[in-house]
């Protein structure tokens, strides 16, 4: 709440076009293309910080429009067992918030300029201060939230403290919202909307919803801002599915399976396979060709 | 929420608030579910032949009212005190919980669900929803970590007696706070059909709430049964507190009377100055988890931590939110004792009555053994005795083996 704060902001927004304005930027450039954002999602410190600040400059390179970075929280109810493991092994790894933003840092500071936008749970934003973290997050270079268990009607002072920091505040819609719900998650969505594809919990699944592509352009038709699809997203035919509806698409546990696949835990810390990053990035690029 | 649900409460919290307490922090996909439970919870809440049947149910089914016991040799040991039980081990299961599962279960079953599931850490909510849905004909899975499974082998062969399915629970600490979290992905996951039946005053809204309401029967009897006996208000009411739901349920009875001392009684586990112990409100932290804003055992990162006690049923790093809200306003006094205390509670009851309380339970025997001597001759006190020790025996059987041999 210092007023040293908010020059910092005007400053950095300014500089580099950060916050609500880079995310806003990555859906125009993307549908200039005539493409859908692609939108990857890592948990920041699995299997560890260093490589996860190689993950996403390979993120980067590899086409990511935006990049999700999830803060690992200990009891994360939203989450399938392949987030819920990935949380974990960040958190043996004794992962916390501060490191998280200091690993926004470090990638600024190598020329990453791709959006970043911080996915978690209420609690640990809660503790580290919402407007300290706030402005933490603009002074490291992050652009936005995720927070998966803070609803519409919990956010208020939430909504308050981002957008006085230019920061994009990103809502969730699910299947079983009503449509006139929608509508008003929407408006107060800032940066883009996320449509949960599934009723359910985060995790590749084989098979996506019937009706999903029905149900996003409903959800679209409502939406003042570009709706991103995640949950369950996992092939590049899924990918190219959605690709002709969705402003963005956003895929997390099938990358985070790629990582785990190379992972091997050990008493102290985890054994990492050398060409983890090399196949995530291939991975990556096999999802962004199918846009 | 609606502006037609607020005004069929129209009474304080109709918001899911208590204080800066209580809320809704769910996963969006649950939020409709929330609502729709809320809309229907307050509207039978006050339907004639909701609340009929299921006065009904607590009488001939759990056996309700409960006696309120006067434990005179408990008394007597104590210095000449009045020790009154209030005897929630005679329900049906034994404990407390099945006040709330009858009701919950009553409710989904009116609402159009299907299935039911729940989470259980000692097992007796776990064997309370097993019965409620038995009774009511859903089917039922109940979430259980897997550390608690071997610990309370029985209570899950009688919650599979019951024709529910027992799901182990082997993420995080494999205890209740994870089987919490799996039965809130179940439900993000089948919400449409599923019902999920929170065991305490804990939760997103309306669950502390609806849960405390349906326990509030504990605190009406209480407070009748009491003025036939003595012709006014006990002095103190005491009663143990992990989520809270049998504090919550006899103190509500008893919050609008200003001169009645509340106590609510907490886990110190191995002690409060170590890691293993479930005092949420002695020495926890507000924060948000499990879907509301309450104190809670966290870190300073806002990890939650694991909670300890020798009582399975109140191990947990969480509390209701209007408890956390009584402890601020300070209408409610809470204290802690540790796991040797609260199991020579056990000794004492058990030893004074015949009666061996749930070691949960044994925890405000034990608080008032330890005040006991600053009490006036005479001071009339009302215990909520809410489960029975019957799940504990081998339990406790183990430790005094493990004493002697020390």
């Amino acid at each position: 709440m210092s007023e040293g704060f908010a020059v910092i902001k005007d400053k950095d927004i300014k500089a580099s076009s950060r916050g609500i304005d880079a995310i806003k930027d990555a859906f125009t450039k993307a549908k200039e293309e005539k493409r859908s954002a692609f939108i990857p999602f890592i948990t920041a410190g699995d299997p560890n910080i260093l490589i996860s600040e190689e993950l996403i400059l390979a993120l980067s390179d590899a086409g990511a429009d935006i990049i999700e970075l999830g803060v690992p929280f200990s009891d994360p109810v939203a989450d399938g067992p392949t987030i819920q493991a990935s949380s974990q092994r960040a958190l043996k790894n004794g992962i916390t918030p501060e490191d998280v933003l200091t690993l926004v840092r470090k990638v600024r500071e190598k020329g990453c300029m791709t959006p970043i936008v911080l996915m978690g749970y209420y609690n640990p934003v809660l503790q580290y201060g919402l407007s300290r973290f706030a402005e933490k997050m603009v002074e490291v270079g992050a652009d936005g939230t995720i927070i998966a268990d803070l609803p519409i009607e919990e956010a208020h002072e939430w909504r308050r403290i981002a957008s006085i920091n230019g920061l994009a505040n990103i809502f969730l819609v699910a299947p079983t919202t009503p449509i006139s719900r929608a509508r008003f998650i929407a408006e107060a969505s800032t940066g883009f909307l996320y449509y949960v594809s599934v009723t359910g919990i985060t995790g590749a699944r084989t098979e996506l919803p019937e009706h999903l592509q029905e149900a996003l352009r409903q959800v679209k038709a409502v939406s003042p801002v570009p709706v991103g699809v995640g949950f369950g997203i996992s092939t590049p035919e899924q990918v190219k599915m959605l690709s002709r509806i969705a402003d963005g698409i956003i895929v997390g546990s099938a990358i985070i399976r790629v990582i785990q696949r190379h992972v091997t835990e050990k008493d102290i810390g985890f054994e990492v396979n050398p060409n983890l990053v090399e196949d995530v990035k291939k991975f990556i690029s096999e999802l962004v060709k199918a846009i | 929420m609606t502006t037609t649900t607020k005004k069929r409460c129209g009474k304080k919290a109709a918001d899911g608030r208590f204080g800066p307490y209580g809320g809704r922090f769910v996963p969006e996909t649950l939020m409709p579910a929330l609502m729709e439970l809320e809309e229907a919870y307050f509207f039978y809440k006050k339907d004639p032949e909701f609340k009929k049947e299921l006065a009904a149910i607590l009488k001939d089914y759990v056996g309700r009212p409960t006696p309120l016991y006067e434990a005179k040799r408990l008394g007597e040991a104590l210095g000449g005190i009045r020790v009154f039980l209030k005897r929630e081990d005679l329900t049906h299961t034994g404990a407390h919980k099945i006040n709330n599962t009858v009701g919950q279960v009553l409710l989904a079953k009116r609402m159009g669900k299907t299935r039911i599931i729940a989470e259980t850490g000692a097992g007796q909510h776990g064997v309370a929803t097993a019965t409620a849905a038995a009774l009511m004909g859903l089917s039922c899975e109940v979430y259980m970590g897997r550390k608690d499974t071997v610990r309370q082998a029985m209570n899950v062969f009688r919650m599979e007696l019951s024709g529910a399915r027992v799901i182990p629970v082997d993420s995080g600490t494999k205890t209740l706070k994870d089987a919490i979290n799996e039965a809130l992905r179940d439900w993000v996951t089948n919400v449409r059909n599923t019902h999920y039946v929170i065991g305490s005053v804990v939760g997103p809204h309306p669950y502390p709430i609806m849960v405390r309401d349906f326990q509030s029967v504990i605190g009406k009897e209480t407070k009748s049964q009491i003025k036939k006996v003595i012709g006014k208000m006990p002095d103190i009411v005491i009663a143990c507190v992990g989520g809270g739901s049998n504090a919550m349920g006899i103190f509500s009875g008893f919050v609008n009377e200003e001169a009645v001392k509340l106590i609510g009684v907490e886990a110190a586990g191995k002690g409060l100055d170590t890691d293993f112990h479930s005092a949420t409100l002695c020495v926890g932290s507000p924060g948000v988890l499990h879907g509301t804003m309450s104190y809670l055992l966290q870190d300073k990162w806002g990890q939650i931590k694991g909670a300890h006690s020798v009582a399975p049923g109140l191990d947990y790093p969480g509390v209701g939110p209007e408890h956390s809200m009584f402890k601020d306003t300070g209408r409610v006094k809470y204290v802690a004792v540790d796991d040797e205390e609260a199991l020579e509670g056990f000794k004492l009851l058990s030893q004074t009555e015949g009666i061996i309380p749930a070691l949960e339970s044994a925890h405000a025997v034990a608080y008032l053994k330890k005040i006991a001597p600053e009490l006036k001759k005479g001071t009339s006190v009302v215990i909520n005795l809410s489960g029975r020790g019957d799940k504990d025996v081998s339990t406790v059987a183990q430790i005094f083996k493990e004493k002697k041999n020390e």
